[in-house]
C-alpha cells in the first residue's frame, strides 16, 4: 500500500520550493521585525542614555536656549497624573468586572457593556482628550492636572474591566459555592472570597493599564497642556513627561532635543519594567 | 421536623434582610459602574456630535468630502485629513500584514521550542513601546534615511512606470504620507502579529497533525489549514490594528509634514485627522474652525467605531468556534 | 459628573488655601517672543520668586486662550484691531520687538550670503519659482553657486503671528501674492511641496532637517540654530541683514501713542536700514480680569521686563520697547486693568 504512493518528482519539487520559500519569507520578516525594534531601542538607549543625568531628574525644563535643565517637572507631575488615575480607574473598573462577571453573566446588557468596553479600548485616544477638554477644562475655564487625570481614566477603565472580568471569571465556581454553602452574602463572596482569590490577575491588570497610559501623549496634550516650572498643583496645567517630550522633540534646540530623548528612554523603561512585573506576577500566580 | 422553622430566627430574618439590602446595593453600585463605560461612549458621540452641528448646518454632509481648509475665509472641508488618515492607515496594513503573518507563522511553527517565549514576549513588548518613540525614530533616524536612499530608489524604480508612477514624484524630503505610513506599519505590526499568534495557536493540533499525516509540507499546513480555520480571527485582528492605526497620533504627526494638501503622490506631505487636531486645537477659537475640527473627530470616531465593531463581532465568532462562552 | 465637579471644587478650594505667597502667572501665545519671554520670567522668578509660566502655543491659541479666560493673558504677534479689542474687552500693548527672517538650508550657503528681493521672496512662497538656481535668484546673487533642486517651503502649521507679518509683508510687496494668497495668521500656501511646523520651533527644525527648503522664523531662533538667513532689500533699495539695529530702524519712526490700540504692522518700513519684516509682539489683557491679583502681578512683571531686560532682549537679538512707549502704556493702558 505505501509503495502505491506515486512520488511525481516534479510535483513534490515545486511543493518542497514553495515551503521553502514561504518558511524564508517568515523568517525573514521575523528578522525584518526584530531588526527594526533592535534598532529602536538601541537608537533610543544610545540617545536617551547620554542625556540621563542627575541633573535631569532634578531641575525643571529649561527655556527656549538655556542651557543644561532636566525633567524634574514633568517627571513629577506625569507620577502625580499617573497615580491619580490609577487611584481613580482601580474603584471603577475593578467594580465594574466584578458586575460583569459575578452578575452579569446571562443579561444582554452585560453582553453590550462588553462590547463597548472592548470598543473603547481601541477608540482614539485624541478624542478621548476632545471630549474632557469639553466636559472639563471648558466650564472649569482652565487647564488642569485633574483633567488630564479624568483623560487617562477614560482610557485606561477599559483595561481594567476586561482584565478583572477574566481574571474573575478564571476563579473556579466551586470556591463561589463553598461559600454561599456558608450562608455568606453574594457581595461578600465577590469582594472576600472571589476578588480575593483573583487579586493578582487583577493588579496585573491594573500595571498593564497604567502601562498603557503612561505613554500616551494626545489625551493630555489639551487637558493638563504643560508647565515650564515645578508645580505639584493638580488644579493647574501640569507638566508631564510626553508633552514635553512632544514640545522638545520637535525642536531646534539640541538641550531639548537631548532631554526628549532622555525623557523617551525613561517612558519605555517605565512603561516595558510595568508589562514585565505584570507579567512575572501573572505566571507566579498561574504557576501557584 | 419543626428544626426547619426553628432555623429562622427573627434575629436571623433580620440579617437575611440586612444582607439582601447590602446585595441590592452592590449590585447596583457595580452595575452603575460598569455602565459607566456604556455612558462614556454615548457622551463622547453626544459632544461631538454637539461641537460639530454649526459645521453640519453651513456645510452639510458635503464637509466630509470636500477639499479645503482656508482658516481665514472661514471655508472648511475634511476629505485632506480623511484622505490622509485612511491613506496613511491603508499602507500601514498593506505592509504590517505580511510581515505579521510571516512572524506569527514563524513563531507557531518554525520557531525551536526554547526561542519560542523570548521571542513572542519580545513581539508582545514591542506592542506596548508608547506611540511617541516610533514618532521620534521616524523624524530623527527613518526621516533622513528616507530621504537619502529609499526615496530616490522608489522614484527612479516604481517612479517610472506609467501610471502608478505619479505615486512617487516630488521632493525627496523624507517626510510625508509613505513615510508616515510605513512608521505605522512598525508600530501596528507588534500588535497584529500577536493578535495573529494567538489566534494561530488556537487551532487544534489534531487537525495540523493530521494534515502532516499526510504529508503536508509546513507552508501547506499553514496556508490550507491554519489560516482557512482562523480566518475570521485574522480578520478580526487585522482590523484591531486597523483601528489602531486610523486613532493614531503621535507617530503620524512627527513625520506627515502637517501641509493642507491633497496630492496624489505619496511623496508628499499631507495631513491625518489626529495630526490636524494635534495642532489646530489649541488656537481655534469657537466658531467654524473649532466646529470644523470637533467635525473631523467625530468622522473618526465614526469610522474607528465601525471598523472596531466588525473586528470585535469577527472575533467573537473566531471564540465562539473555539467554544468560548463569550 | 456630579462627583467629579464637587470633587474639583473641593480640590480647587484646597488649592487655594495651601496656595503659598508665590503667585503663579499663566499666559500663553505666540512663539515669536518666546524666548526673551522665558529668559525674563526665569530673572523675574529668580528677582522675586512669582513665577510667570509661559505657553508658546502659537499666536491664534493665545487670543483664543485669553479669550476662554484660561491664561491670565495672552501673547499675540498679530495684533487686535481696536475694534475689536473694545468688543472683547481686552487691552493691548507691544512688549517686545523683533524681526522675522526668511532662512535656507542649502549645501555651502552661509547665513547672509543669499540675497532676495521682497517680491522674489513672494514668489518663492507662491511656488512661482520652483528651483534654487531659477535665472531670477541667479541674477540678484552673482558667484553663488545655486544647486539645481527642487524648492520645500517650510510654513506654520499652526496659527500664527509670526505668519500674519511675514504674509502681511508679501502682500505689500507682491500683488500676486496678496491677491491669491493674502495676509493672516494662517494662509492656504500654494507651493507644490510644502511642509508645516509647530511653532517657530517647528519651522526651524524642519528647515534645519530638510535639505533645500526655505522657511521663515523670528531671528532669535535662526541666530540659536546657526542657520543661514537671506537678506533683504527693503523699500529704501538697501540690501539688509537681519539684527537688532536694522529692527530698530525699522521701529523708530512708529508712534505708538497715536495709534488705536496700539495695533500696527510694523513691515515694509521706511529708511535705508530698516529691515522690511519686523514685527512687534503684542500682549492681551481684560480689563476686567476674573483673578485680579494675578492681573496686577502681569504688569508688574512687564514692568520689571521693560526696567531689567533690556540687555536680556538685545542679547538675544530682539528690540526692547523704547522708554517713551513704555511710559505711554504704564500710564495710558495699564490704567486701563481693573485691579482694585
Amino acid at each position: 500500500m505505501i509503495g502505491i504512493v506515486n512520488k511525481d518528482p516534479s510535483i513534490y519539487a515545486r511543493r518542497k520550493r514553495a515551503n521553502f520559500i514561504g518558511l524564508v519569507l517568515s523568517m525573514s520578516a521575523m528578522a525584518v521585525g526584530l531588526i527594526f525594534l533592535l534598532w529602536i531601542l538601541a537608537i533610543l538607549m544610545v540617545k536617551g542614555f547620554s542625556a540621563l543625568s542627575f541633573a535631569m531628574l532634578t531641575q525643571s525644563t529649561p527655556a527656549p536656549g538655556s542651557e543644561g535643565g532636566g525633567l524634574a517637572n514633568a517627571i513629577v507631575g506625569s507620577l502625580m497624573i499617573v497615580v491619580s488615575c490609577a487611584l481613580l480607574s482601580t474603584p471603577i473598573g475593578v467594580l465594574a468586572g466584578v458586575y460583569l462577571s459575578e452578575y452579569g453573566d446571562r443579561s444582554k446588557m452585560a453582553s453590550i457593556t462588553r462590547f463597548v468596553n472592548d470598543i473603547m479600548l481601541s477608540a482614539p485616544s485624541i478624542v478621548i482628550g476632545l471630549f474632557v477638554y469639553a466636559l472639563v477644562v471648558v466650564p472649569s475655564k482652565h487647564f488642569s492636572g485633574w483633567a488630564g487625570t479624568i483623560a487617562l481614566s477614560l482610557i485606561a477603565i477599559p483595561v481594567v474591566v476586561r482584565t478583572t472580568e477574566n481574571m474573575l471569571k478564571l476563579v473556579p465556581v466551586s470556591l463561589r459555592e463553598a461559600a454561599f454553602a456558608l450562608g455568606a452574602p453574594k457581595w461578600k463572596v465577590s469582594t472576600s472570597v472571589v476578588l480575593k482569590a483573583a487579586q493578582s490577575g487583577v493588579m496585573t491588570g491594573l500595571l498593564l493599564a497604567l502601562a498603557r497610559v503612561s505613554g500616551e501623549t494626545a489625551p493630555l496634550l489639551f487637558t493638563a497642556l504643560n508647565n515650564q516650572f515645578f508645580s505639584a498643583d493638580m488644579n493647574k496645567p501640569m507638566a508631564n513627561l510626553p508633552v514635553v517630550i512632544f514640545q522638545f522633540a520637535m525642536s531646534p534646540y539640541e538641550n531639548w532635543v537631548s532631554l526628549a530623548w532622555g525623557g523617551a528612554l525613561l517612558i519605555t523603561l517605565t512603561v516595558l519594567t510595568l508589562n514585565i512585573i505584570a507579567r512575572v506576577v501573572f505566571r507566579e500566580k498561574v504557576a501557584a | 421536623m419543626n428544626d426547619v422553622d426553628n432555623l429562622m430566627t427573627p434575629h436571623r430574618q433580620s440579617v437575611l434582610r440586612w444582607q439582601r439590602w447590602q446585595d441590592y446595593l452592590f449590585e447596583k453600585t457595580t452595575m452603575a459602574f460598569a455602565l459607566s463605560t456604556l455612558l462614556a461612549l454615548t457622551g463622547i458621540i453626544v459632544s461631538l456630535f454637539i461641537s460639530s452641528w454649526p459645521v453640519l448646518t453651513t456645510f452639510g454632509f458635503e464637509f466630509f468630502y470636500t477639499v479645503e481648509w482656508d482658516i481665514i475665509n472661514s471655508k472648511f472641508g475634511g476629505l485632506i485629513a480623511i484622505f490622509g488618515t485612511v491613506a496613511t492607515a491603508t499602507i500601514a496594513i498593506l505592509i504590517a500584514l505580511p510581515l505579521s503573518f510571516g512572524i506569527a507563522v514563524f513563531l507557531t511553527e518554525t520557531c525551536p521550542m526554547p526561542l519560542r517565549r523570548p521571542l513572542g514576549t519580545a513581539i508582545e513588548l514591542l506592542a506596548a513601546v508608547p506611540s511617541i518613540i516610533y514618532g521620534m525614530f521616524g523624524l530623527f533616524v527613518f526621516a533622513p534615511l528616507f530621504a537619502e536612499y529609499v526615496q530616490p530608489a522608489l522614484a527612479s524604480t516604481l517612479g517610472q512606470i506609467p501610471g502608478i508612477g505619479i505615486l512617487f514624484t516630488g521632493a525627496f524630503n523624507g517626510i510625508g504620507i509613505l513615510a508616515a505610513g510605513l512608521i505605522l506599519a512598525m508600530m501596528i505590526l507588534p500588535f497584529i502579529a500577536s493578535v495573529m499568534r494567538d489566534v494561530f495557536e488556537i487551532v487544534p493540533p489534531i487537525l495540523k497533525e493530521s494534515a502532516y499525516g499526510i504529508g503536508c509540507t509546513t507552508w501547506e499546513v499553514v496556508t490550507k489549514i491554519v489560516l482557512p480555520y482562523t480566518k475570521t480571527g485574522v480578520v478580526g485582528g487585522v482590523m484591531l490594528g486597523l483601528g489602531r492605526a486610523l486613532g493614531e497620533t503621535m507617530a503620524v504627526t512627527f513625520v506627515i509634514g502637517n501641509a493642507h494638501k491633497l496630492s496624489p503622490s505619496l511623496f508628499s506631505p499631507g495631513n491625518s485627522i489626529a495630526s490636524t487636531l494635534a495642532n489646530e486645537f489649541g488656537e481655534a477659537e469657537p466658531g467654524l474652525h473649532y466646529a470644523s475640527l470637533f467635525s473631523l473627530g467625530l468622522a473618526l470616531f465614526l469610522i474607528t467605531l465601525v471598523v472596531l465593531s466588525l473586528a470585535k463581532w469577527m472575533l467573537i465568532r473566531a471564540e465562539a468556534k473555539k467554544g468560548m462562552k463569550t | 459628573m456630579l462627583k467629579i465637579k464637587t470633587l474639583l471644587a473641593a480640590l480647587g478650594l484646597a488649592a487655594v488655601a495651601a496656595t503659598s505667597m508665590a503667585a503663579e502667572l499663566t499666559g500663553a501665545g505666540a512663539t515669536f517672543p518666546f524666548p526673551i519671554y522665558a529668559k525674563w520670567a526665569e530673572a523675574y522668578k529668580a528677582k522675586t520668586g512669582h513665577s510667570m509660566n509661559y505657553q508658546s502655543i502659537g499666536s491664534s491659541g493665545g487670543i483664543k486662550q485669553i479669550k476662554a479666560k484660561t491664561v491670565d493673558f495672552g501673547a499675540t504677534d498679530a495684533p487686535m484691531s481696536a475694534a475689536d479689542l473694545d468688543k472683547e474687552g481686552l487691552v493691548q500693548f507691544p512688549a517686545i520687538i523683533g524681526g522675522v527672517v526668511p532662512v535656507v538650508n542649502i549645501e555651502g550657503i552661509k547665513p547672509g550670503q543669499l540675497k532676495l528681493s521682497g517680491e522674489l521672496l513672494a514668489d518663492v512662497f507662491a511656488g512661482v519659482i520652483p528651483k534654487w538656481n531659477d535665472k531670477r535668484i541667479a541674477d540678484l546673487n552673482p558667484g553663488v553657486s545655486l544647486p539645481d533642486a527642487a524648492i520645500t517651503v517650510v510654513h506654520r502649521a499652526d496659527g500664527s503671528g509670526t505668519t500674519a507679518v511675514f504674509t502681511d509683508y508679501l502682500a505689500k510687496v507682491n500683488a500676486n501674492w496678496k491677491s491669491t494668497v493674502g495676509a493672516g495668521a494662517a494662509v492656504k500656501w500654494p507651493a507644490a511641496s510644502s511642509v508645516g511646523g509647530k511653532g517657530n520651533e517647528g519651522v526651524a527644525a524642519n528647515v534645519s532637517r530638510i535639505k533645500n527648503s526655505v522657511g521663515y522664523v523670528e531671528y532669535a531662533y535662526a541666530k540659536k540654530n546657526n542657520m543661514s538667513h537671506m537678506n533683504l532689500r527693503n523699500q529704501a533699495g538697501q540690501f539688509v541683514a537681519p539684527d537688532d539695529e536694522t529692527f530698530a530702524a525699522a521701529s523708530a519712526s512708529t508712534d505708538w501713542s497715536k495709534i488705536p490700540g496700539m495695533s500696527i504692522y510694523l513691515t515694509n518700513a521706511p529708511g535705508a536700514k530698516s529691515w522690511p519684516i519686523t514685527g512687534a509682539s503684542f500682549i492681551l489683557m481684560f480689563k476686567e480680569p476674573t483673578n485680579k491679583a494675578n492681573a496686577a502681578e502681569v504688569m508688574k512683571f512687564f514692568d520689571f521686563a521693560f526696567k531689567d531686560g533690556k540687555k536680556m532682549a538685545t542679547d538675544l537679538e530682539y528690540v526692547p520697547m523704547p522708554d517713551a512707549t513704555t511710559d505711554f502704556i504704564r500710564k495710558s493702558v495699564w490704567n486701563k486693568v481693573n485691579v482694585k
